[in-house]
């Protein structure tokens, strides 16, 4: 298959197959992933193909789903379980924490636990409580895991790949409400490493660094910038734990401005580390003080609010035009 | 409306009113094979028939593993260990137990383990690395099909549980065994582990063992029927047994692999024990329970019944004794002398291993940090 149009939500689904096709010993774990193929879909058809050995349907626990998978890692699995929604993570947590992120550690490399832990996230769908979240600061700044979101297709497709090809357990973010936009995907590429971030569109004035949901807001802000003469650089980040500070500090260096978008709270998120680093690391070309564009601190509003609470155009300029006026 | 008028309640065992009385179904009997005073009694359930060269085994294993546990708390007392959890009391169930597994059986321990460590051939000063503040395990799990030890409470029956699915999903015959105790019996991960082993119908044996107290709390702080009974609502069978009579230990255990091993799913063991100890060696017991409560547990001793069983039949004469003595000696001997020898780790290792395929901010604060410790090396060799 050479290069075709793609929706993210599809192109995960495909890498999905290929990883099952490839590798005996990939699993698929979560509630109802296997004859519904997932709330969102994501596992459509897999367990159809694969069986309910491989795609397994888990009784309704995130704590178990995630401990259990623990321990098929170390009989030799390489298990993908699904989170069902952000908020419900939580009664994962102690097991994600305390034992996948460190027993790596603990062993002193003895032990490997392979698992990726797939959890659609963030806002703008109009959902319930506990629907919307953006938890991905509460996990990159745990040791022993990383963490990634794509934007696009591609990006979903060969971060799957690699994040299941990985060693180190690994918590793959899905911006849901990116799920059925579509763009091009050739699974005949050749990726680059994982954990680097991408320049998406080159500008020399300020530059935006997003990951998962908010690149589309930032490209969509960079075009609008480009019509009032404004040269917006785009960082994709890709990857929140390891964050490419390297790509970053390039485009800094050359920009002198960075605003930081991402829908999570701003308060000790992932702009707040991205602040700090290149602030340090860039602190001679810097113009303005790296600005922050994210949630606020409160719960994630009703969804009749949550258009005031997610970063849009508007607030994503505001803060290039507060960066600029510096 | 008075106390009294809750008819439901069950007479507590502190009650002298009632101490005398049964205990109602409650306290039920427990499987027993050999009592307290040493006489070897038949079960319906469950027998067993071992050599005399097989019960002098199993009192040997007990005897080291309690004069290791017993060193390695006097090694606490002289700073060499930062903490020891003694199983003093429950080598009974550990060893029992521990003797039932086959080599390709897996275990999940908790972090008081050590008899059953013991069993699977883990170098006993392996497991001091941990309480001596050198590393937080550091063994290779797969060498002794003997999991790291786990400390947050009730975790590692999850990990049981999905290593049993393992094992079924790859057509092993091997079987998985997860030890917790009567606090763990709370957690929510061990409830989701019957629940996940049961649904899979997972080669897992869950043994619980409830040595009566969790640091301070009594079991009655955890649940208000006999921990055995819980397997009944997940659909697998329970069984209490006691906990200091190794020969029940094995014969229970032996079973419920067995089971496990032909497909017949989870079974729940609760072995009732005591903790002769304190929780750790940072616990004060003095503060929550009863001088005569660890009397009437030291006449149920698992070591002294069946010394006294072999010496009654037989089975064992002065000089075995002597030599286990002797035996004792030098695996303490050995202990202390590795436990003393123990390094420090270096400097820089607490950033290795954190992740498997690295990681560059690890990279970037490793290089920082040597940076560090190099700019105090070159002031003194500056000076």
């Amino acid at each position: 298959m050479a290069t075709e149009k793609m929706s993210l939500l599809k192109a995960i689904n495909a890498s999905l197959r290929t990883a099952l096709e490839n590798d005996p010993k990939v699993l698929i774990m979560g509630e109802d992933v296997g004859k519904l193929g997932g709330v969102f879909r994501v596992t459509d058809g897999l367990q159809k193909d694969f069986g309910e050995e491989r795609v397994i349907d888990t009784p309704l626990a995130e704590s178990g789903i995630v401990g259990t998978a623990i321990g098929l890692a170390l009989r030799g699995y390489r298990p993908v379980v699904e989170i069902q929604f952000d908020g419900f993570v939580f009664p994962a947590y102690d097991q994600i924490v305390t034992q996948l992120a460190k027993m790596h550690a603990r062993s002193l490399g003895k032990v490997k636990l392979p698992v990726v832990i797939r959890i659609p996230y963030g806002g703008g769908i109009g959902a319930v409580e506990h629907h919307s979240e953006s938890p991905e600061a509460l996990f990159a700044h745990v040791a022993g895991l990383k963490c990634v979101s794509p934007s696009n297709a591609s990006d979903a497709y060969w971060m799957m790949q690699q994040a299941i090809a990985s060693d180190d357990p690994v918590i793959y973010f899905e911006p849901k409400r990116r799920y059925h936009d579509k763009s091009e995907l050739d699974t005949a590429a050749i990726p680059g490493p994982l954990h680097t971030a991408r320049v998406t569109r080159p500008g020399t004035d300020l530059t935006l660094a997003a990951y998962g949901p908010m690149v589309k807001v930032c490209l969509d802000a960079a075009a609008a910038a480009a019509e009032e003469g404004k040269s917006i650089e785009v960082v994709d980040l890709r990857s929140m734990s390891p964050i490419d500070f390297d790509t970053l500090q390039t485009s800094v260096e050359k920009t002198g401005r960075l605003v930081v978008v991402h829908e999570a709270p701003v308060f000790l998120g992932t702009g707040s580390e991205i602040a700090a680093r290149i602030t340090e690391r860039c602190f001679y070309h810097l113009e303005a003080p790296v600005l922050r564009v994210g949630g606020f601190h409160a719960p994630y509003p009703p969804s009749r609010l949550e258009d005031e609470y997610l970063p849009d155009l508007d607030r994503v300029l505001d803060a290039v035009d507060r960066a600029l006026a510096y | 409306m008075t106390v009294d008028s809750t008819a439901a309640r069950k007479p507590r065992r502190s009650s002298s009113k009632r101490s005398s009385a049964k205990q109602g179904p409650a306290e039920p009997q427990l499987v027993q094979l050999l009592t307290p005073e040493g006489k070897r009694v038949e079960h319906p359930d469950y027998s067993i028939d071992l050599t005399p060269e097989e019960l002098r085994g199993l009192y040997r294993d007990m005897v080291l593993t309690r004069r290791f546990d017993a060193e390695a708390t006097t090694l606490q007392r002289q700073g060499e260990l930062g903490l020891w959890a003694s199983l003093l009391g429950q080598e009974a169930a550990q060893i029992g137990s521990g003797r039932a597994l086959r080599d390709d059986d897996y275990v999940f321990p908790t972090y008081r383990e050590h008899g059953v460590a013991w069993c699977r051939d883990v170098d006993p000063t392996n497991l001091l690395g941990m309480f001596r503040g050198v590393n937080n395990g550091g063994w290779d799990p797969n060498t002794n099909n003997f999991h790291l030890y786990t400390i947050v409470i009730g975790s590692q029956a999850l990990h049981a549980t999905g290593y049993a699915m393992g094992v079924a999903k790859d057509g092993a015959d091997s079987a998985v065994i997860a030890y917790f105790g009567d606090g763990a019996s709370s957690q929510g991960d061990v409830a989701e582990a019957f629940t996940f082993s049961a649904v899979y119908n997972a080669p897992v044996v869950f043994f619980c063992q409830n040595n009566q107290w969790a640091i301070s709390e009594p079991t009655e702080k955890q649940t208000r029927v006999p921990l055995y009974q819980r397997a009944q609502g997940y659909g697998f069978p329970g069984v209490r047994v006691d906990g200091n009579d190794v020969l029940a230990c094995l014969a229970v255990t032996r079973a419920a692999l067995d089971r496990a091993r032909t497909g017949q799913g989870p079974m729940l063991i609760e072995a009732f024990t005591y903790r002769m100890g304190a929780h750790t060696t940072s616990d004060d017991p003095t503060r929550y329970r009863r001088d005569e409560e660890r009397e009437m547990w030291e006449a149920k001793d698992p070591i002294l019944r069946l010394r006294t069983y072999l010496t009654d039949e037989g089975m064992a004469d002065e000089a075995f004794f002597a030599g286990l003595e002797e035996e004792s000696d030098a695996l303490a001997k050995r202990v202390r002398d590795v436990v003393r020898a123990m390094p420090d780790p270096d400097h820089m290792a607490m950033f290795e291993h954190t992740y498997a395929d690295g990681h560059a901010l690890v990279d970037e604060e490793r290089a920082a940090y040597a940076e560090y410790q190099a700019s105090f090396v070159t002031a003194e060799e500056g000076n």
